[in-house]
């Protein structure tokens, strides 16, 4: 899948142009390969030195080049592109979408809660240290104390409002629903912390824990905050895989002309122009053309669905098969549901229905600690302590068992976990896609282009043969001819060629006519040309034939041995013949293969493993492997894949290795591990600190010490995983 | 010990300084490029040099 925009084919981007309020207008670009100083100087002098433009800007750190033009007239978005293309840095426009921006905004929100309750937490504790000095016997006297705690409640307790904010309205979001999440304890916890703290200053007691509301929530905004950095980095990621492929539509204008134009610039009415391979960008109406729509990312319905003139199409939808024709019937925004939103949750929506550690721990811990406070304050006041001292118990064991261990621990060892793969080039989309993937016990690989190379190379010819035929090959842009030049090496290309399609090529080889091609195009009779073959001949002399073969990836029989000896069952499903299947399953190492499937039958495959109680993980890159990869238990797909199987995978990797996969099974185990630690350790922590709350043993001091020292070592043995 | 009367009020103001700073640099849009702004300060620009 070619990365950047082919130039001749979309000749107008002046479309992509953005006005600024100001009139003049900007232009965004994807920028790849830009990594240091001179890169940056190089890339911002070539842009800014492009006629029309005032000033460009490059982001390293999103690889971004902003560049300002001087007014609408002079501005040429393709000469632009063609100056940081020939400074040797692919460029492409940049349309990303109303969707990234309000994510952004998600984020700093918790960036600022997470600094204000920092700053809450460290200055109600400076007031609250001499406090827990009081505590243990030292000179403190009644009026100070109560000035302290007054200071202390005074900083705390509209930090802790603010910076609660965030689980306030999740969990009141969630009781609305008539549901219980994790925030409904935590909310609960901090209000009436507080609200015991202040009647406690109030009355002039030694038990207010201001400092331990507000350090509480900053322990659990870093936990929300890591979840949230690790969801937003994998998908500016697919955004900006999306931004290369989806969010622009093919509108033919008035005289016929292909225009690209960001989705939303479609209006109703558009002639839309959609390939095989495509999506479809808006809703519409098909005015010429017949194919099959694949509606899997829509509905969840795997079987294609043919359509033809006339027929429905909705945004999102991929084309299968046949070129098609639309009119645009609907806006982008108002299309179905919003393709690009659609396609970067597609594959977190189809596996929603997984409970994720942290959810099955708090689905035990939140009635037990209900139950443990409720407990304390019924059997506390029983037993004959007042309600005032039974309440203030109970709130201890609130606060005690402080659920910091599964705010952080999850998201603490995920974020090591992918900031290991991510260096690896390992791109994981989920902290939940970790945890699937540490489950699987059986490895299903599609063959072309995820166990092989996917590109065609010579089988065994004589060299002298290849280079006679090599001019010739070097003239055409077939894949195999392709491949024929790429084993010749570079050399003369032909004189007077002429191309054939669906036939060969014809051109002069030093003054002799020659044909490179199917065999009957040749010249040769009474042979089958199959799909890996080509003939090459010179007129009236003999014909030669060069088979080809695809290549295994060379690491591929390294991989599968890893993978075997992790205890992983391994198998191939593939849509390619039998021959070329069981030579590449051989060559790999693989006992399992299976040929000739469907797009449906690998998903059937891939359904009845599940059915056994096998947990499947799928590697796959093709748009036959898409649905397989949603239905299956984990899925992985190569960086080279459609975007549609990288939408529908949990983890993308680049680079040509597939140890790739050995490793991201490996670094899910472990993270897995870490993460049963980190429940052990909190289990261990709270089956002592509970009933030291219940007999009333903790007073605010030691409920701060433990609560961030549970929390501390949670997130030290997290980082352990990134040490290696 | 009555001096903690203005020492108190003091300090959380510094604090609270602190805090606005950050919520400061949080809007100037200071985090958005850490790797551009570390590679930038490498490059020379071209109005600096010395004729």
């Amino acid at each position: 899948m070619a990365l950047t925009y082919d130039l001749a084919r979309a000749p107008d981007l002046s479309a992509f142009l953005k006005r600024r309020d100001g009139g003049s207008p900007t232009l965004e670009l994807l920028v790849k390969g830009a990594r240091c100083a001179s890169c940056l100087s190089k890339i911002e002098r070539e842009a800014a030195a492009v006629g029309g433009v005032e000033s460009a800007r490059l982001n390293l750190t999103s690889g971004k080049l902003t560049v300002a033009f001087r007014s609408a007239q002079g501005a040429d978005p393709a000469a632009v592109i063609a100056a940081v293309e020939a400074a040797g840095y692919p460029a492409t426009p940049y349309d990303p979408g109303q969707a990234a921006l309000a994510h952004d905004k998600e984020g700093r929100r918790l960036i600022l809660c997470l600094a204000v309750a920092a700053f809450g937490a460290m200055n109600s504790m400076m007031f609250t240290v001499p406090l827990w000095a009081g505590l243990f016997g030292q000179e403190l006297g009644p009026a100070t104390r109560t000035f302290m705690q007054w200071w202390s409640a005074l900083v705390a307790t509209p930090c802790a409002l603010y910076a609660g904010m965030p689980f306030f309205e999740s969990a009141w979001r969630s009781l609305r629903a008539r549901r219980a999440n994790m925030d409904v304890p935590i909310s609960i916890g901090v209000i009436l912390t507080l609200a015991i703290s202040f009647s406690e200053t109030i009355l002039g007691g030694p038990d207010a824990y201001f400092d331990a509301a507000v350090s509480l929530l900053f322990l659990l905004l870093i936990g929300r905050w890591l979840d949230h950095q690790l969801r937003a980095k994998a998908r500016s990621a697919a955004a900006d895989l999306l931004a290369l492929q989806a969010p622009a539509a093919t509108v033919l204008d008035g005289q016929g002309r292909e225009r690209i134009k960001p989705l939303s610039d479609v209006a109703v009415g558009d002639e839309v122009l959609v390939r095989p391979g495509e999506r479809i960008p808006v809703d519409g109406r098909v005015t010429a053309g017949v194919s099959e729509l694949d509606n899997a990312l829509l509905t969840g319905e795997t079987a294609p669905v043919p359509v033809q003139e006339g027929e429905l199409c909705r945004a999102g939808a991929l084309n299968l098969s046949g070129l098609l024709r639309l009119t645009a019937t609907a806006r982008s925004e108002d299309s179905a549901v919003a393709a690009i939103a659609r396609l970067v949750e597609a594959g977190a929506q189809a596996k929603s229905k997984y409970v994720r550690l942290a959810d099955k721990a708090s689905a035990i811990y939140v009635p037990v600690v209900h139950t443990a406070a409720a407990l304390t304050f019924a059997g506390g006041w029983a037993l004959g302590l007042g309600p005032r001292e039974a309440l203030l118990r109970a709130v201890a064991v609130l606060i005690i068992t402080c659920p910091c261990a599964l705010g952080l621990a999850v998201p603490a060892v995920q974020i090591s976990a992918s900031a290991r793969l991510f260096r690896r080039g390992v791109l994981v989309k989920s902290g939940a896609a970790l945890e699937r993937l540490a489950e699987v016990d059986h490895v299903v690989f599609d063959k072309t282009g995820v166990l092989t190379e996917g590109k065609p190379r010579l089988l065994d010819a004589p060299t002298g043969l290849v280079a006679t035929a090599a001019p010739l090959a070097r003239a055409s842009a077939h894949p195999l001819a392709k491949a024929l030049a790429a084993e010749a090496g570079p050399g003369p290309a032909a004189i007077e060629v002429v191309e054939h399609p669906g036939q060969g090529v014809e051109g002069m080889i030093d003054g002799r006519r020659a044909r490179l091609g199917r065999a009957s195009f040749v010249g040769v009779s009474g042979e089958t040309s199959g799909e890996t073959e080509i003939w090459f001949g010179f007129e009236g002399d003999t014909k030669v034939r060069f088979r080809f073969t695809d290549a295994l990836r060379p690491d591929a029989a390294q991989a599968i041995a890893a993978l075997k000896a992790r205890g992983l069952t391994v198998e191939v499903l593939s849509g390619d013949l039998s021959d070329p299947v069981a030579r590449a399953a051989a060559a790999a190492g693989i006992e399992d293969w299976r040929a000739g499937l469907t797009p449906e039958g690998k998903s059937a495959a891939v359904d009845a493993l599940k059915a056994q109680g096998r947990k499947v993980l799928m590697v796959g890159d093709g748009l036959n492997d898409a649905a397989a990869l949603a239905r299956a238990h984990a899925a992985i797909a190569p960086g080279t894949a459609l975007d549609a199987s990288q939408n529908a995978a949990d983890l993308v990797f680049s680079g040509e290795g597939l140890m790739a996969v050995a490793q991201s099974v490996d670094t899910a185990r472990v993270s897995r591990t870490r993460a049963m630690e980190n429940f052990g350790f909190a289990t261990l922590y709270n089956l002592v600190a509970t009933p030291a709350a219940m007999f009333g043993l903790v007073n605010p001091f030691v409920a701060a010490l433990a609560m961030s020292g549970s929390s501390l070592i949670v997130t030290l043995n997290a980082l352990r995983l990134r040490s290696r | 010990m009555d001096l903690l009367i203005y020492l108190a009020p003091a300090s959380v103001f510094l604090g609270a300084m602190g805090l606005f700073a950050f919520w400061w640099t949080l809007r100037n849009g200071q985090y958005e490029d850490p790797a551009g702004d570390a590679a930038r300060i490498l490059v020379d620009d071209p109005e600096d040099r010395p004729a």
